[in-house]
């Protein structure tokens, strides 16, 4: 099933996914019955408030054309940061581009879910921890890179720059995760594509990984990196991050106003 | 009746390279690679909610590593309008690391690395910020005293430096760094973290068992 998080006529409501004009999730159906066109909703990241803040890992260079396009060597351990939760935003809201940027880029993404507390779960075990998945939009915003704890936080924890859904899909309707379709369209056009098979880490071994040193717990996202392809954005730019089965992610960059 | 500790209930950022003195001592290297150039903006890092250890508890130092580094610290607990509401010892652990160069995740967020003063100091009975003065003692002896007057960006300073480019949120806790010279403790230690105004933070640490 494909849940959603929505505001409508001004009440959140939790939804799942409903056809639409020949579209299999073109609507929400609301917790009141009620059927919703995406457009006319206000969308929120698809994942249930956690008790504590949720712990949200993020890699970087995780797909190996990738990090040959970034000039890279694949890394050999995984290179991840932490963002913080107020950079995530839901489906159809705006991301900032700053005044004066040069080159701002979207970042594709397989989010997992954690379903259940995790800690040194080994590889063969690591698929019975994961609740579910949902789509990232990584931005960064590249003219702010330095050498300190890259990608540092001015980089990839501004508000907005997290674009998160439409749908929480339950880990159950997505019988293989390590071989999806990823892209991303700008304006229409198709700038990045890819598929999760070309992960250089992939889930089970992620999830094995991080609970080695810490727990994880229900909620706690993993944002599984990105293919090449990435161009810049400019205000106006829509950009849509869409992985097969899993859900298209329309975002709008807006600028100074 | 006791009361439960304090926890934070937002995101916990760390900030590296706020104290003078470690600024100086990286100096040498910060124009070599891989850093190439001095940080232009605040360098941070996420604390997050599987390191929080409440005041009192122990702390467990993973089988690999011999011993960890101490970082005394004062956080800014964000209020709701984005100020500071108050202020809390913290106590950063970290495994001990030479790079800076990456987001060092498996040294600071290992489970229980987050110690958490007993209470909130009330920022509206702080006159300034610079005036505090932390004591971190091992097993009773005294191993640094942190001077907070020696900020490279002072309290305020901080915090629209941070919000330049991102929004703290209501509880969200930003912590002010750690100097340089941190204690390094092993299993069996027991680490007390005080400043005079605040309920003095008490953390043990113990041994991992195998799994």
């Amino acid at each position: 099933m494909k849940h959603a998080r929505v505001i409508y006529e001004g009440r959140e409501h939790i939804g799942t996914a409903h056809e639409f004009g020949g579209h299999p999730d073109a609507a929400v159906r609301l917790d009141d019955g009620r059927v919703v066109p995406q457009e006319q909703l206000t969308w929120l990241p698809p994942l249930a408030p956690t008790a504590r803040p949720r712990t949200i890992l993020a890699l970087g260079l995780n797909y190996a054309d990738h990090a040959k396009e970034l000039e890279f060597k694949a890394p050999e351990e995984p290179l991840v940061f932490v963002k913080g939760q107020s950079t995530l935003i839901g489906h159809r809201q705006h991301t900032h581009r700053p005044a004066g940027v040069q080159f701002m880029h979207y970042e594709c993404e397989l989010a997992i879910v954690i379903g259940k507390t995790a800690k040194n779960v080994t590889r063969d075990d690591a698929y019975d921890f994961i609740g579910g998945y949902t789509v990232a939009n990584d931005y960064a915003i590249r003219d702010y890179l330095e050498n300190w704890y890259r990608p540092n936080l001015r980089v990839k924890n501004r508000d907005t720059c997290t674009p998160l859904g439409p749908w929480f899909v339950d880990a159950a309707d997505v019988p293989d995760p390590m071989a999806l379709a990823l892209r991303t369209t700008v304006n229409g056009t198709v700038t990045q594509q890819g598929s999760t098979r070309d992960m250089i880490f992939d889930a089970p071994f992620l999830i094995e990984y991080f609970s080695r040193f810490m727990t994880l717990s229900p909620g706690d996202l993993i944002l599984t990196g990105t293919p090449d392809g990435v161009v810049d954005c400019k205000p106006g730019d829509v950009v849509v991050t869409e992985i097969e089965g899993v859900g298209a992610l329309v975002n709008t960059i807006s600028g100074n106003t | 009746m006791t009361l439960s500790p304090f926890l934070p209930t937002g995101t916990v950022y760390g900030t590296l390279l706020n104290f003078r003195t470690e600024v100086e001592a990286l100096a040498p290297q910060m124009t070599q690679p891989p850093y190439k150039a001095p940080p232009k903006a605040p360098v941070l890092y996420v604390k997050t909610a599987n390191t929080w250890s409440p005041h009192g508890s122990a702390i467990t130092v993973p089988a690999s590593v011999p011993e960890v580094e101490i970082g005394a610290s004062i956080g800014l607990v964000i209020g709701a309008e984005g100020d500071i509401e108050g202020f809390v010892l913290m106590n950063d652990l970290s495994i001990p690391h030479a790079s800076f160069f990456r987001p060092p995740v498996k040294f600071k967020c290992v489970d229980g690395f987050l110690g958490i003063g007993p209470a909130l100091r009330d920022a509206q009975e702080v006159a300034d910020p610079a005036n505090f003065r932390v004591e971190v003692r091992i097993n009773g002896a005294l191993k640094q005293s942190v001077d907070f007057s020696q900020l490279v960006r002072p309290a305020q300073q901080l915090l629209a430096d941070v919000g330049e480019f991102m929004t703290l949120a209501h509880g969200d806790v930003l912590l002010l760094g750690c100097d340089a010279g941190r204690p390094l403790v092993r299993a069996g230690d027991r680490i007390e973290i005080s400043s005079p105004g605040f309920e003095t933070l008490i953390n043990t640490l113990v041994q991992e068992t195998a799994a």
